[in-house]
């Protein structure tokens, strides 16, 4: 097995595969748990199917850099699913439901009736190994520096506005502009992510590790340590089980997942039982 | 010796162009505990929001004295119910307290550190100190947010309905750790409450708000103003 895993990083296209991957399951993790616990997690979902439809338009339109397109627009989503999350917690979980599925339908029909579904548009739907190219991982990596950057130098105030945004407004923080900062760079994180994991896929990685790491974790820099750790984890062993039975990608890593949140909560069932005793 | 923190003169909100508070004046001085009481939607919450400079009035100003500085105020807010289970140590919590006197500068320094130990020990919560925040009972909860109200400003608390959900037994502790912080280390109180009694029990001024005419006064005035009278008739 060793053997084939040193053939596997012998494919360019894998060594790609595997530092963008790698880069963006990080930002996602990190993202994440600001987004899981202020219950923006529906914001996540919704801009990856705003990416999808703006993807496959840009495609169906024969735009050369489709990327290029679809990074302005889901920034914009993001900014709209902000302020809807925002003013409107009734209606807000609905609102986004309404503006995924919306973009989901009107990227579908126009890549259809243009050119029916290629491969182009299934990958952009499921994920595909080899989307990965040079550029994207350039951008990964820029996002990434970007984003540790931020959450090193400001991690204090991370923490005051998701714990508390009225505290953290009343003592002087900007809240508004920390969470548009951590929705625009999960907008980025989404639309690179979503060529590798598929639109269907990719709020997997923003929300999973977020949930693993509170299982077990009670503190919120260790949350917020475990989950970069357990995300880049799954993301390497659901890769590798990919690469070695040719399972889908996106899929893989989701499963690998959902059997570490399964573990977890295996975990801290027995801690519970054993502090009782 | 006591000076004026906070003066409201004639000031209006309104929220969509309907008017919540109308023309209404007051003034907090140093050592003061003032309750602001009133019925749901009687514009308690927007006038907190307004002492601390998050809206605007419409009409009228809200001055506070230049001997108020924006990191002499701490604010206990009401819990959101994603707070309840935040996985976050009560040091973490409590120290953010200090983050408006950080500015730019990331990361906390010896005396934040200290402040927050100070902190945690007058609100006698050492044994919680690394225990998790979701793993606290509600009043723990208030104790927590109340130290780190006082990591924030040492002057001024503007607590929003501290005692909410606690069961009669912890919101007597509650009640009596305020007035113990008022009348023992002179910080000043403004207090939003639904309970009038106990509003008139421990505080010295009341700002009991209603849309045609609002009290502001002593606690002894308003017990015996018309208003005081509806709610305190029994006792007499």
């Amino acid at each position: 097995m060793i053997e084939q895993i040193t053939e596997m990083f012998q494919h360019s296209f894998m060594i790609r595969a595997m530092i963008g991957g790698t880069l963006v399951s990080l930002c996602a993790a990190l993202l994440g748990v600001s987004l899981v616990l202020k219950r923006y997690s529906m914001i996540g979902d919704g801009l990856s199917h705003v990416g999808f439809g703006a993807l496959a338009v840009s495609t169906a339109m024969g735009a050369s850099a489709p990327l290029e397109v679809a990074v302005p627009v889901v920034v914009i989503a993001a900014f709209l699913l902000l302020r809807i999350s925002e003013n409107s917690k009734i209606k807000g979980d609905a609102a986004i439901a309404l503006i995924s599925t919306s973009a989901l339908a009107i990227g579908i029909t126009v890549a259809q009736m243009s050119s029916g579904l290629n491969t182009d548009i299934n990958s952009y739907l499921f994920g595909s190994i080899i989307a990965m190219s040079q550029r994207d991982v350039i951008f990964c990596s820029v996002l990434s520096v970007v984003i540790l950057v931020l959450f090193v130098f400001f991690y204090n105030k991370i923490f005051a506005v998701t714990f508390d945004e009225n505290f953290a407004k009343a003592t002087g923080t900007k809240a508004g502009i920390f969470n548009m900062v951590i929705a625009i760079l999960s907008a980025l994180t989404v639309v690179v992510g979503m060529k590798m994991m598929g639109s269907m896929l990719i709020s997997s990685l923003i929300i999973f590790p977020a949930i693993i790491s509170m299982r077990i974790c009670k503190r919120f820099k260790t949350v917020m340590i475990t989950s970069a750790v357990v995300s880049i984890i799954c993301f390497f062993v659901g890769l590798v089980i990919s690469y070695l039975y040719g399972s889908p990608t996106g899929a893989s890593i989701v499963i690998v997942n959902l059997c570490t949140l399964i573990l977890f909560i295996i975990i801290e069932r027995i801690k519970k039982v054993i502090i009782r005793k | 010796m006591s000076t004026e923190l906070i003066k409201c003169e004639n000031v209006s909100f309104s929220y969509d162009s309907l008017s919540v508070i109308r023309d209404l004046s007051f003034s907090v001085s140093s050592g003061d505990y003032l309750c602001i009481v009133g019925e749901n939607g009687s514009g308690k919450s927007t006038l907190t929001k307004g002492i601390l400079g998050l809206k605007s009035p419409t009409k009228g100003k809200i001055v506070k004295s230049p001997e108020l500085r924006s990191d002499d105020v701490g604010y206990l807010p009401q819990q959101t119910p994603a707070q309840k289970d935040f996985p976050a140590s009560v040091f973490e919590v409590v120290i953010s307290g200090r983050l408006n006197s950080r500015g730019l500068r990331p990361f906390y320094s010896k005396k934040d550190k200290m402040m927050a130990h100070d902190n945690i020990r007058r609100l006698g919560i050492e044994n919680l100190m690394y225990r998790s925040y979701r793993d606290l009972s509600g009043g723990q909860q208030q104790r927590v947010l109340l130290a780190r109200a006082l990591c924030a400003g040492k002057k001024l608390l503007i607590l929003d309905e501290p005692v909410t959900g606690l069961d009669p037994i912890v919101t007597e502790e509650m009640y009596r750790l305020i007035l113990e912080l008022n009348r023992k280390e002179g910080i000043s109180i403004i207090m939003v409450s639904h309970d009038i009694t106990s509003a008139a029990k421990y505080a010295d001024h009341i700002l009991h708000l209603n849309f045609e005419k609002s009290f502001f006064g002593t606690t002894e005035d308003y017990i015996k103003s018309p208003m005081g009278r509806y709610f305190f008739s029994e006792e007499k």
